[in-house]
């Protein structure tokens, strides 16, 4: 059967079930989406007159160079760890903004390229925006749906000349659910992302389970010290070490009338700390990451969730050193599991809303591969708390059963601006069931807005993996 | 960053003896330099300029998804910049033939540089020594005044793009002041036009009306002209001595407003943030020209590349190499802008039209197909054509003039669109339109284009500070208008407002944007999405942003 009839399908029957105007309505928007579940970037269009793929379409004239074009100088551009700066200087520096009363401008943990097939390489960087006034470019007016550009060649007004599969396989790109983001050659790691989340979370109810393989969980230390590089600057030991070599220069004549501009420093007084890694057995699990790609996600709430379970999954692969098993779970009306981070955290929003079916779909991996037995077991699902399945019907009874089992489920709903507040779908049902009291310890709920920041990501994260 | 080798450079002077023999213009001195990846790391962030003043965000990964180029209109990764003398960046390993190639693009760069009027105010002073100093000088300010500097560095690059690069051009061109009639122009240029509207055929009767009573009386007919006007418009007085009034001193952009008006600038202790704002109004007055002219530079340049490489006797049986190279990148691609494509076949189109006449009203009138193409006159001028472009078009004037039926049908060119296939799950692009007029306006919509915000003068007063978007159908980004005003505010050192439009918020806003198109079998009809604009006021006052709806639209 063809997909739009499925959903039709369904929502005839929803409707027989009863809808309010408003339930009506977002079912309606979501079932007349334009959207599809494509990973961005890599945009190559195969030519049906039997010439190869199409270079990448470049829709700007701006996008284009003499350094690339004429000489193949592949753009490049500095990381913070390249240039001076630390992620510690950055964060300090954010901090004093806000004390001078100026609102942060440091993002951390909104840039990411994960490899394909396994190869994880997770990249998470501190970013930042310049504001200005411009033009919304993302703004068309109604009489262009349609993105326009530029063409040569044959085929008459409204022929189709090339395709371009929807679903790349070797499409990258970066940020959630946006598309047509140019690739990011940034490298970096996430030692930086997991020391600090590392510091502020750890996994709840953990049990003793199975004997498949022993959990490695490192923990680190910032015991050693070590002269001109490393992680963290030691600034007591580096300025009791420029002190010294200033004496030994004779920088320092009068003790009482100390000089500080006159030092000299040298690129070896600079003392660091760096990291000693000790083993620590411990019980195993496996993660699942839901992720609600509908219609409705289009925006701000995709942004949210998905960044929220990129700051997740970032601090489980330093603080576990990939040692939990991850699976990625996306659904509209029907969910699929996703190989990979990069799928999940690719994939654009489109479709109707089933929350029920991601349920389901987690239950059945864990029932056929017997996960329960062996592994500790997280779910964390992310929504914007729309869902057909207004009373959550067959949500619920899905969630029951998921709850004998694991040993946290989060949900995260980022509420649209122009709902009202606190009155989702998700959420309403999630309250009446009565389940977030009667498991309090088992199911978590974190609702927010829109407009949320890093900060409020954290701290729903905090709220969601509390003990 | 090393010089190019002697062997390099000799070929260099080779090009460019060759160059200006062909009629190409441009200084004699010229840097060449080897980058490696390490020299473009520090050079990119820079916008390749060595010397350019250092910033933190330099530093960092900047998000430039959203609207990229409407933030950063200048290109980081260019060839060669337009310094005194000209510098220019390459690859160590580039074989000889190539940089003969290179070499001349950027000649024919060099001398667009050089000669285009549009970079006319960047011809007397060397940039990268000027950068040098303004670097100095930012760099011992923020060793005083420490993240102090960086805020004003900050706030007033989140004002560069609204620059008045156009006033500062405009000095260069401007017609004596003391042969011209104030009253005259008014009536022209203000009264007829803003205040009454009038059609324009009225207009032009109203000039044939002037210079004939100009013909008919020297001394009179003026005073004649306007005794008719006073009877028909009796406001015409009033209203003239009223814009008399008013400063009509030199158009400022909104840094400079800011720098000469803002209270809390003039405190002493805040003077040091002046010179500041102007050193990052100055760079982006410079970069200015670049993007406005990129269609234009990169054509200029292709179509010089490949003339003088063909002729040049140096590379002898590398014309395939060549050939390789240079339809990588110049050739028109099949869905796509390429501005080095469009420039050059534009350049060769006109040079064309021009050598045989038909850029006349003679062979615009002609309809007869046949006539239109044997239609020859062997005039020989299109090259000295072309050169006059060169000096004086930008790439609005070019396209807007020269992208014609012709044009269009000659290299076979269409909007292409983009749609999706919901049962294939492809994208499909397809052929929108061939027609002329489509194709000239999707380019025209894919150019670059700042907001026009200006000071509303009559509205600033009580130390408010009120600046107006003058809307042209698309909307600010609203994430950064908050960040915007904050800067705006701590540098004026007190309220600030910005009138501007938006979609009016109607209860499915949110989600009309996905939504297009009946879905087969639905009961309920989707009406095509309508957009309504309502004007707002957003304020920010004490570092808290609020927006009110002034009006529907």
């Amino acid at each position: 059967m063809d997909m739009n009839q499925k959903l039709l399908k369904r929502y005839e029957e929803l409707k027989k079930r009863g809808l309010t105007p408003e339930q009506n309505r977002k079912i309606l928007l979501e079932l007349n989406g334009e959207g599809t579940h494509d990973s961005p970037g890599g945009s190559r269009i195969s030519d049906q007159t039997g010439s190869k793929d199409f270079q990448r379409v470049v829709n700007s004239f701006y996008q284009h160079n003499d350094l690339q074009d004429l000489q193949a100088i592949t753009a490049l551009q500095a990381s913070y760890n390249v240039t001076l700066r630390s992620i510690d200087e950055l964060l300090e520096r954010d901090k004093q903004r806000e004390k001078d009363g100026f609102p942060r401008k440091i993002n951390v943990g909104r840039l990411i390229k994960p490899g394909r097939g396994g190869k994880e390489k997770i990249v998470v960087v501190p970013t930042t925006v310049e504001e200005k006034f411009i033009h919304d470019p993302n703004f068309k007016p109604p009489e262009e749906e349609e993105e326009a550009s530029g063409g040569t060649g044959d085929g008459e007004e409204g022929e189709v000349i090339g395709e371009q599969p929807v679903h790349d396989p070797d499409g990258s790109g970066s940020g959630p659910g946006q598309g047509e983001g140019g690739p990011h050659e940034m490298e970096s790691n996430a030692y930086d992302l997991g020391k600090i989340l590392t510091e502020k979370f750890e996994l709840p109810n953990l049990q003793d389970k199975g004997k498949k393989r022993s959990l490695t969980r490192y923990t680190y230390d910032m015991t050693d010290r070590n002269k001109g590089f490393g992680q963290l600057i030691d600034k007591k030991a580096t300025l009791r070490k420029i002190i010294e070599t200033n004496i030994f220069l004779g920088n320092l004549p009068d003790l009482d009338d100390i000089d500080p501009t006159r030092f000299l420093i040298s690129p070896s007084d600079r003392i660091f700390r760096v990291l000693s890694r000790e083993k620590d057995y411990e019980s195993q699990a496996v993660v699942f990451f839901l992720r609600d790609y509908s219609g409705s996600m289009a925006g701000k709430s995709s942004d949210l969730v998905v960044t929220q379970h990129v700051l997740i999954y970032s601090w489980l692969l330093y603080q576990y050193a990939m040692q939990v098993e991850s699976r990625f779970v996306l659904h509209d009306t029907e969910a699929k599991e996703v190989p990979d981070f990069y799928s999940y955290y690719n994939s654009k929003v489109a479709g109707g809303t089933q929350v029920a079916s991601a349920y389901r779909l987690v239950n059945e991996i864990v029932e056929k591969e017997n996960l329960a037995r062996d592994y500790n077991i997280y779910v964390f699902h992310g929504t914007d708390g729309d869902d057909w399945d207004t009373t959550g019907k067959e949500a619920i009874p899905e969630l029951k059963k998921m709850l004998k089992y694991a040993s946290r489920v989060g949900v995260t709903i980022a509420e649209h601006g122009y709902g009202s507040k606190n009155n989702s779908e998700v959420e309403k049902y999630l309250k009446n069931s009565g389940l977030l009291e009667e498991k309090k310890s088992l199911l978590r709920l974190d609702v927010m807005q829109e407009n949320a920041d890093e900060t409020r990501l954290m701290e729903g994260i905090k709220r969601l993996i509390s003990p | 960053m090393e010089l190019v080798d002697q062997h390099t450079k000799k070929i260099m002077e080779g090009c460019k003896e060759r160059a200006r023999d062909a009629g190409l213009r441009f200084e004699d001195e010229t840097l060449e330099y080897i980058v490696t990846n390490r020299d473009l790391i520090e050079l990119t962030p820079k916008v390749m300029i060595p010397t350019l003043y250092d910033y933190w965000v330099h530093d960092v990964e900047v998000l430039k998804e959203t609207g990229k180029y409407e933030l950063y209109p200048a290109n980081p990764y260019e060839t060669v910049i337009n310094t005194r003398p000209a510098i220019s960046f390459y690859n160590d390993n580039n074989p000889d033939w190539m940089n003969v190639m290179i070499f001349y693009h950027v000649l024919a760069h060099i001398d667009f540089f050089q000669k285009n009027l549009y970079f006319q105010h960047t011809w007397d002073y060397d940039f990268t020594g000027q950068a040098l100093s303004d670097k100095r000088m930012i760099a011992k300010l923020r060793s005083e005044k420490g993240r102090w500097l960086d805020y004003v560095i900050e706030f007033t690059r989140g004002l560069d793009n609204l620059v008045g690069y156009h006033y500062e051009l405009s000095r260069f061109a401007y017609p004596d002041t003391a042969i011209r009639n104030k009253r005259v122009d008014y009536y022209f240029d203000v009264f007829l036009q803003s205040e009454k509207k009038v059609k324009i055929s009225e207009y032009i009767k109203e000039i044939e009306r002037y210079n004939e009573c100009l013909k008919a009386s020297k001394k009179t007919g003026e005073k004649e002209f306007f005794s008719d006007i006073t009877k028909k418009y009796p406001e015409f007085e009033a209203l003239y001595k009223k814009q008399y009034k008013k400063k009509t001193g030199r158009k400022i952009d909104l840094i400079q407003f800011l720098i000469e008006h803002s209270e809390f600038l003039k405190k002493e202790e805040n003077q040091w943030m002046k010179p500041v704002m102007e050193v990052i109004r100055k760079t982006s007055i410079f970069f200015q020209p670049q993007i406005r002219t990129k269609i234009m530079n990169e054509g200029w340049a292709s179509y010089w590349h490949e003339k003088l490489f063909l002729k040049d006797d140096r590379i002898k049986g590398h014309e395939v190499d060549f050939a390789k190279a240079h339809s990588g990148v110049a050739s028109l691609p099949r869905v796509g802008l390429n501005p080095y494509a469009l420039g050059l076949r534009l350049f060769q189109y006109i040079e064309e039209l021009v050598d045989k006449g038909k850029y006349s009203v003679e062979f615009k009138r002609l309809l007869n197909s046949s006539d239109r193409k044997n239609f020859d006159k062997k005039t020989g001028k299109g090259m000295d054509f072309i050169f006059k472009l060169r000096q004086n078009y930008n790439d609005f004037l070019f396209i807007n003039t020269f992208v014609d039926d012709d044009f269009v049908a000659l290299h076979n060119l269409f909007v292409a669109g983009k749609r999706l296939n919901k049962n294939k799950m492809v994208w499909e692009y397809f052929v929108k339109s061939r027609n002329a007029k489509d194709y000239r306006q999707m380019l025209l919509d894919m150019l670059y284009h700042p907001p026009d915000i200006q000071v509303d003068l009559d509205r600033t007063k009580n130390g408010n500070l009120y600046l107006v978007h003058h809307f042209e159908g698309k909307p600010l980004v609203k994430d950064f208008i908050s960040n915007t005003m904050l800067g705006i505010e701590y540098m004026w050192g007190n309220t600030v407002q910005l009138e501007t439009s938006e979609v009016a918020a109607v209860p499915t806003s949110q989600a009309a944007a996905y939504v297009s198109g009946p879905t087969a079998g639905m009961k309920e009809e989707q009406k095509p999405r309508e957009i309504k604009w309502e004007s707002v006021l957003y304020t920010m006052k004490n570092r808290r942003l609020s927006r009110i709806v002034i009006r529907k639209i």
